[in-house]
């Protein structure tokens, strides 16, 4: 008897806080986002990692994919990309750093009326493919260009 | 973490182009304090998202490569002078920041 009371009673209190929360309007990307990808960022190769992200091991080579990067980076630490994917219905873009101890380095999911353009920066510990997969219409594609590191990002 | 999110927005016929530079560590877990030895622990932003009149443009789940002090820009079409755009970030210790821009 006491504990159901007890269950029922965390119960409303727990409902009650999300609804004032939702009620507020608060911007809290926990709420919109379902659960962080842990195992797709700790994966240690892309395969996995496109797993975790997409459910998926195939991606198709795409010409229309312009990852815009240096071909040289004298600094790991930041290394400035640009993706440009020209595909119509994309509904995410991901980024990896083929050579890094867990390629992941993001997920972007994209509304409908936003445009195939992502820029950021990313860390990189040496030399690699900077890779790019971007899914539309439920396929994989994925493009990829080099850069050379001359000193790293990762560790100190 | 008040005060993290610099944020721009600006309009080139309807597409928005919405630049974001966030200050923060994104401190990875694998370096080491050069005086102590110790590992400084893992401290990153997890999950940015950006949203034109209270409508999601963006969900976005990071890791620790992006580089300290994340720089993200994107673009979205059906924009016009005035909307609201809304930048919020969540780090692995449940810090978080939010900001808001009028498209000018």
């Amino acid at each position: 008897m006491n504990t159901k009371r007890r269950i029922f009673l965390k119960g409303t209190l727990a409902g009650s806080a999300v609804a004032v929360a939702v009620g507020a309007g608060l911007l809290s990307p926990r709420q919109v986002l379902a659960a962080w990808p842990k195992e797709a960022f700790e994966a240690k190769d892309i395969a996995a990692s496109l797993k975790g992200v997409y459910n998926a091991d195939m991606t198709t080579p795409s010409n229309d994919i312009e990852i815009k990067a240096p071909d040289i980076a004298e600094n790991g630490a930041v290394v400035p990309v640009t993706v440009n994917a020209n595909i119509k219905g994309i509904e995410s873009i991901s980024l990896f750093v083929e050579q890094n101890g867990t390629p992941l380095t993001a997920v972007f999911n994209l509304a409908p009326n936003a445009l195939g353009t992502v820029s950021t920066r990313v860390k990189m510990g040496k030399t690699s493919n900077v890779v790019a997969v971007v899914k539309a219409g439920g396929t994989l594609y994925a493009g990829r260009k080099e850069v050379k590191v001359t000193i790293g990002g990762c560790g100190g | 973490m008040a005060d993290s999110i610099k944020i721009r927005a600006t309009l080139k016929g309807d597409v928005c182009t919405v630049k974001a530079l966030i200050k923060h560590p994104m401190e990875t877990g694998q370096r080491k304090d050069k005086k102590t030895g110790q590992v400084i622990p893992a401290h990153f932003i997890q999950e940015v998202v950006c949203t034109h009149n209270g409508k999601n443009v963006l969900t976005s789940a990071w890791g620790a490569a992006i580089s300290a002090n994340p720089y993200l820009s994107i673009e979205f079409s059906g924009a016009k002078k005035g909307d609201k755009i809304a930048l919020a970030w969540v780090d692995n210790k449940g810090e978080k920041d939010s900001a808001e821009t009028d498209i000018g």
